[in-house]
């Protein structure tokens, strides 16, 4: 190498250019080509996925009512140090924002958003407003307590200090069944409000008996698929295709035809006189709906990962295991059986996923026992409109799904997963 | 290796096909009544083209094909209806079939481990058979971080480390380069050597076969056309198939007119060419004659031939250490001559006019 091509910045093309900069340069059109055409999915995603997930995560410690409708009385409040009652400067405060709320209707937004935290806070507030429209003059704090005993309540006015920063953890603590004491002490829910812990319990433990049984029933057609000479092999895909290819809606609808108590299953059982007619097992509208349903609509989901891997596997390892001295089974548990878990492990985790956040099957077939935690979420978004503690559902449910996945990635490794 | 083979003739067979037939659809036979013997410590190779029932005989030898008809033998034993984990023998597949889960000593312990041995003796014979193919120090490795090489060695190691006494090999160097193809070659027959245990491999490199074998089978047709030692094979072949596989051949296409006790006169193209007698029907019959390029003569002594033809030189190409020319004789213009360049050799131009001469028993007259 001559002294022309070597200096100190480093290598250098024949007319003098570092070689680096010379090869960004060739690699720059290429680069920008990619980036353009990965430019319409990124904002498809940027848009309907990541913009969405950040609202959510927002919304579910968001607590933006107290600081629209009573702007300066949340200033008042917050820096207030608490305990007891407030002085009357911020007695003062509220009654004359309150008035103000109450003319332009904005109080009721208010109300609500108070009302999760305290039933009676509703009426409480618009009775106030509306008997201070009544008062020109303080001393505010009589007047009020004056109105009702309840603003000479300090529970109340804890209350109201806790609800008035923008942002609250209150949305969490009630998806882990817990609440703030009138006294300020985070305590659990009393009993009959208890309802969350349990559902996540029965979301994850009904998800992983899923994932197993998908995994049980799906691994044997798997090996089929992979091991049948094409033509059969071809006929058994579509099989367990056609399921994926019908409404998941009409799926769901057909294990109801089958399970319910007048369906076509009890109706064999009596017929074969192995169940009287007064004893027809309740087999849909439970748990046992929700799991044989979900089960058979995300059985696809285990098979075809499972499938791609096994088609994978050289038949001649079990050859060679058999002719080193295996029988048949130790061959298949000490060298099929390893090698399909890249397969069976991206099986598993795609159908926990999916099935941690079911909804129209556990909602449909479900019943009382058998709704999972997602239905509770659809219940906070339309109906009772408690987005804040919806969003927490939800987000809490991100998590656990990320920490599976980080678990898998622990324990298997990503890297090994192979759906396809 | 001659020598050995028939010293040990004397034996009982160790491994013996006995009249076996193999069908897979019930129409064809892909073997056509098999024999074959196969003595203690010999390495017998299956040499022959793709579809000629090479690998499918292997197969049954090693119990994942079951003969339609006839049987398997090994030792005294029959082995129609032994499972393969019961038969004891090592074998090494096309493509390694390393296990890819395990490590290098992991798939080593595999054999030894299902057959019950301990820890510590599994250890010792696992570093032993490293050892022996010059892989100490890969243990810990996956075969997936081995190269091609290195995994065909683990895969004899593991055929070797329970100690088999009959080992197959179904081409087990057919994915190597050519370089590495050849040092393997000869490492696998030292190791035979070594251990004196039984091979039996299957290729369709002439090249391999003759490298590394105490006889091979030539298969055509699910049938074997000879079976010899790698000399008589190539110097002898019994048909026109084994001769034309087997190495370079020049051939002429006749009528047989005359048959001695060891000599025939054979008329091609109006020419009478002498030959050796071996696969001849009679008097009249057509027959092909197969002739060694190396075997023949350029500008023979007056009567030290009795086959000299006029030739004119085609095609030369060199070679390096032998010239090949291209010459017709008797019509037949893909005539090959081999000239060793070796000191003061003879010097050819393409358009010469030569004489070309061979001996009677290096012209061998076999089936049309």
């Amino acid at each position: 190498m001559t002294d022309a091509t070597v200096s100190p910045v480093g290598l250098m093309t024949s007319d003098g250019v570092p070689l680096k900069q010379s090869l960004a340069r060739a690699e720059r059109r290429s680069r920008i080509r990619a980036m353009m055409l990965v430019a319409p999915l990124f904002l498809f995603i940027m848009i309907t996925f990541i913009v969405p997930i950040i609202d959510m995560l927002l919304r579910s410690v968001d607590n933006p009512r107290f600081q629209e409708v009573l702007p300066e009385t949340a200033q008042v409040l917050m820096e207030w140090e608490g305990g007891g009652l407030p002085p009357e400067s911020i007695y003062a405060v509220m009654a004359a924002e309150m008035k103000a709320a109450m003319k332009d209707r904005s109080l009721g937004r208010l109300t609500s958003r108070l009302n999760f935290e305290d039933p009676g806070m509703r009426t409480l507030m618009f009775k106030t407003a509306r008997r201070l429209n009544r008062v020109d003059e303080g001393p505010w704090k009589e007047a009020m307590i004056k109105i009702d005993d309840e603003w000479g309540d300090p529970q109340v006015w804890a209350l109201m200090k806790r609800t008035a920063p923008a942002y609250t953890t209150i949305h969490y603590l009630n998806a882990f069944d817990l609440t703030v004491s009138p006294e300020g002490e985070i305590v659990a829910q009393p009993e009959e409000l208890q309802i969350y812990g349990l559902l996540f319990w029965r979301t994850i433990w009904m998800s992983l008996l899923i994932t197993g049984l998908c995994a049980l029933l799906g691994f044997p057609i798997a090996y089929l698929l992979a091991t049948l000479p094409t033509k059969t092999s071809n006929l058994l895909m579509i099989l367990v295709l056609l399921p994926f290819w019908t409404s998941l809606l009409v799926r769901t609808t057909t294990w109801i035809v089958l399970l319910q108590t007048e369906g076509v299953i009890n109706d064999i059982l009596v017929w074969a006189t192995i169940l009287n007619d007064d004893e027809r097992i309740q087999m849909i509208y439970n748990q046992t709906g929700t799991i044989v349903a979900m089960t058979h609509i995300l059985l696809p989901f285990m098979v075809l990962p499972l499938y791609s891997v096994m088609k994978t596997i050289d038949p001649s390892y079990m050859r060679a295991a058999r002719s080193l001295g295996a029988t048949q089974v130790t061959a298949f548990r000490r060298i099929y059986f390893p090698n399909t878990i890249p397969g069976l492990g991206a099986g598993g985790i795609l159908v926990f996923i999916l099935a941690i956040g079911y909804y129209i099957t556990p909602a449909l077939v479900g019943g009382r026992t058998g709704q999972l935690i997602s239905n509770f979420i659809a219940f906070h978004m339309q109906e009772s409109l408690n987005w804040g503690l919806g969003a927490a559902l939800g987000a809490i449910l991100l998590a656990g799904v990320l920490a599976m996945y980080w678990l898998y990635n622990k324990l298997i490794g990503v890297d090994n997963m192979k759906f396809g | 290796m001659a020598d050995a083979a028939l010293a040990s003739k004397n034996e009982e067979p160790f491994v013996r096909f006995n009249g076996v037939q193999k069908t897979y659809d019930g129409e064809t036979l892909v073997v056509k009544d098999l024999h074959l013997d196969i003595y203690k410590g010999e390495f017998v190779t299956m040499l022959g083209p793709s579809g000629s029932g090479k690998t499918t005989c292997l197969m049954m030898l090693a119990g994942f094909e079951t003969p339609t008809f006839g049987d398997v033998l090994l030792g005294t034993e029959r082995l129609n209806m032994v499972p393969p984990h019961k038969r004891g023998i090592g074998m090494v597949f096309q493509n390694y079939a390393l296990f890819p889960h395990m490590t290098v000593a992991e798939n080593l312990a595999f054999p030894l481990e299902v057959r019950g041995v301990s820890k510590a003796d599994a250890e010792a014979k696992v570093a032993r058979a490293l050892q022996m193919v010059q892989m100490d120090g890969f243990q810990n490795r996956r075969p997936a971080q081995l190269s091609g090489g290195q995994q065909q060695r683990v895969a004899v190691a593991r055929a070797l480390v329970f100690e088999p006494e009959l080992v197959l090999m179904d081409e087990p160097l057919g994915a190597l380069d050519k370089n590495l193809r050849e040092q393997m070659q000869y490492e696998i027959k030292h190791i035979h050597e070594e251990l004196g245990v039984t091979m039996v491999y299957v290729t369709h490199d002439q090249s391999e076969a003759l490298t590394m074998s105490d006889r091979i089978a030539v298969f055509n047709d699910g049938k074997i056309q000879q079976l010899a030692t790698p000399d008589v094979l190539y110097e002898q072949p019994e048909n026109a198939f084994v001769a034309a596989f087997i190495g370079e051949n020049n051939k002429f296409v006749g009528t047989v007119r005359e048959v001695g006790e060891d000599a025939c006169a054979v008329e091609v193209k109006g020419k009478m060419i002498r030959a050796l007698p071996v696969l001849i029907e009679g008097k009249g019959g057509k027959t092909t004659l197969s002739l060694r390029p190396e075997r023949v003569f350029i500008d023979p002594e007056e009567g030290s031939f009795p086959n000299v033809f006029d030739a004119h030189v085609e095609e030369l190409i060199y070679l390096g250490d032998h010239i090949r020319a291209r010459v017709n004789v008797l019509e037949n213009n893909e005539f090959i001559i081999k000239v060793p360049n070796s000191y003061k050799h003879q010097t050819l131009h393409k358009g010469d006019n030569i004489k070309v001469g061979w001996a009677l028993e290096d012209c061998r007259a076999l089936d049309a």
